[in-house]
C-alpha cells in the first residue's frame, strides 16, 4: 500500500467514486495541487475545474464546481457541491454550469456596485468555469471571456 | 335504518376508498424506498463535512476573527424558524408533529419577548401557522414542483436564509423537520443552523492539517455550504418521513375500510333477511285468512 492511496469523491447527492488511486490532481483555490500517497495531510478548497485521478485502470476525469478536498494520512475525500464525471458534461450541461456562474457574477456585479471584493471573486469563479471548457473542448460560449 | 340500496351505496364508496388508500400506500412505499436511498446517499457527504467543519471551528471559533456565522451577532432576539413540512396533506401526524414544535417554540420565545420570524417551506405547514402566528410570516418556499428533492432546493433555501442573516434580519435560525426513523416513527426535530454549531469530530487531529488558503478563509467559505447541507440532510429526512407516515397512515386507512366493508356487509345481510323474512310472514299469513 506504500504507493496509492485511498480517494473518495462524494456530492451532496451521491458518492461518485471510490478507488485505490496513485495520484489525484486537485484544482485547489490557490493552485493546482496533486495528491501521493505519504502527502502532507492538508485542507483545501477548490475551485471550479478538472478533477484528474490517477489509478490502475487508467485515469478519470470529472468536473467539480468548488467545495473542498481533504487530504489525509490514509486517502484523499473530495466533498465537491457538484461534481460530474467527464463523459456526463456535454455541451448542455457545460453551458448550464457556465450561465450558474454568469449568473452569480451579473447578480454580484448588481448588489456589490462599489465593492469590487465580491465581484472580483464571482469573476474568477466564472474565469475557472470557462478555462474548463477549453480544457475538455467545450464551447463556453461567454463573449466576455 | 338505512335502506338497503343505501346499505349496498355506502358499502360501494367504502370499496373504492379502500382502493385508493391501498393504492396510495404502494405508492408511498416506492417513494419510501426512493427517498431512503437518497437519504443514505446524501450520508457520506454531510458526516465527512460535519468532522471537518467541527474540527475547524473548534480551532478558530475561540477567536475574535471567527466568522458571524460562527460565532453569531453576539444577540439572541430575532429568532427565525425555518419550518419544513410537507406539500401534500394525507400522512397521518407528520405535518401536524413539526408544526406543533415549532408553534411551542415560538409561543416560548414570544413569552420571553423576543421577536419571532417563520420561513415556511411546504405548504401544508404554511397553512397550519397561518391562523395563528400569520403576522409573522416572512417568507414561504414552495416545494410544489418539486418531483425530488435535490441539493439545488436546499440551495435555494439556503441562500434565502443566508441572505436574510446578512441583511441583519435575525440573530438565531433554527430548523424544523421530521427525522425518519422507521415507517411507524418519525421524530420532530428542531436543529439551531445560525449560529452554526457541531457535533463530534476529531478535534484533536485538525491540528496537524495544512490549510490551503488560511482556516479563517476556508471556514468562511465552507460555513454557508455547511447551512446547505445540513438543510438538505434535513430535507432528505423529511422526504423519508413524510413517505413512511403517509404509509402507515394509508395502512391504518386500509385496514379500517376494511373492518367498515365488513360491518356494513353483516348490517346488509341483516336488513336483506328481515326484509325476505317480513314477505315470507305477509304470504303465509295471506294465505292462513284464506
Amino acid at each position: 500500500m506504500a504507493d496509492t492511496l485511498q480517494f473518495d469523491l462524494v456530492s451532496p447527492e451521491r458518492k461518485l467514486a471510490s478507488v485505490q488511486a496513485t495520484e489525484v490532481r486537485i484544482p485547489g483555490t490557490d493552485g493546482d495541487l496533486t495528491a501521493m500517497a505519504g502527502h502532507t495531510p492538508t485542507i483545501t478548497t477548490l475551485r471550479p475545474g478538472l478533477l484528474q485521478v490517477v489509478h490502475q485502470g487508467g485515469t478519470d476525469d470529472y468536473v467539480v464546481s468548488g467545495g473542498f478536498a481533504e487530504i489525509g494520512f490514509d486517502g484523499v475525500s473530495v466533498l465537491a457541491e457538484r461534481a460530474l464525471p467527464r463523459g456526463e458534461v456535454t455541451q448542455e450541461v457545460y453551458e448550464g454550469m457556465v450561465e450558474e456562474f454568469a449568473a452569480a457574477h451579473r447578480d454580484a456585479r448588481a448588489r456589490f456596485e462599489n465593492e469590487p471584493g465580491p465581484v472580483d471573486d464571482t469573476a474568477k469563479l466564472l474565469a475557472d468555469m470557462v478555462a474548463v471548457g477549453t480544457h475538455i473542448g467545450l464551447d463556453p460560449k461567454q463573449p466576455n471571456f | 335504518m338505512p335502506s338497503l340500496k343505501d346499505l349496498k351505496n355506502r358499502i360501494a364508496s367504502v370499496k373504492s376508498t379502500r382502493k385508493i388508500t391501498k393504492a396510495m400506500q404502494m405508492v408511498a412505499a416506492a417513494k419510501l424506498r426512493r427517498a431512503q436511498d437518497a437519504a443514505e446517499a446524501a450520508r457520506p457527504y454531510a458526516e465527512r463535512f460535519n468532522a471537518v467543519m467541527a474540527g475547524l471551528a473548534s480551532s478558530v471559533g475561540g477567536s475574535d476573527g471567527a466568522p458571524r456565522l460562527l460565532a453569531g451577532t453576539g444577540k439572541e432576539d430575532v429568532h427565525l424558524l425555518v419550518v419544513m413540512t410537507a406539500e401534500r396533506g394525507l400522512c397521518g401526524g407528520f405535518n401536524g408533529s413539526i408544526v406543533r414544535k415549532a408553534r411551542i417554540r415560538a409561543s416560548e420565545l414570544l413569552a420571553q419577548g423576543k421577536t419571532v420570524k417563520i420561513l415556511t417551506v411546504g405548504k401544508k405547514g404554511r397553512e397550519m401557522l397561518r391562523r395563528d402566528y400569520g403576522k409573522y410570516f416572512v417568507g414561504h418556499i414552495d416545494l410544489t414542483d418539486v418531483k425530488r428533492v435535490g441539493y439545488a432546493n436546499a440551495q435555494d433555501i439556503a441562500r434565502d436564509v443566508l441572505g436574510r442573516f446578512d441583511a441583519d434580519e435575525f440573530d438565531v435560525a433554527t430548523i424544523y423537520y421530521a427525522r425518519f426513523q422507521n415507517v411507524i416513527t418519525q421524530i420532530p426535530t428542531e436543529q439551531q443552523i445560525i449560529p452554526a454549531h457541531f457535533e463530534g469530530g476529531e478535534e484533536a487531529d485538525t491540528a496537524l492539517y495544512d490549510y490551503e488558503p488560511g482556516e479563517e478563509e476556508i471556514l468562511a467559505d465552507l460555513l454557508p455550504r455547511g447551512v446547505a447541507t445540513q438543510i438538505f440532510a434535513a430535507l432528505l429526512e423529511n422526504a423519508a418521513s413524510e413517505q413512511g407516515a403517509r404509509m402507515s397512515a394509508m395502512d391504518n386507512a386500509t385496514r379500517n375500510a376494511g373492518e367498515m366493508i365488513d360491518k356494513l356487509t353483516i348490517e346488509y345481510n341483516r336488513s336483506r333477511q328481515a326484509v325476505i323474512t317480513n314477505e315470507l310472514i305477509e304470504i303465509i299469513s295471506g294465505a292462513e285468512a284464506l
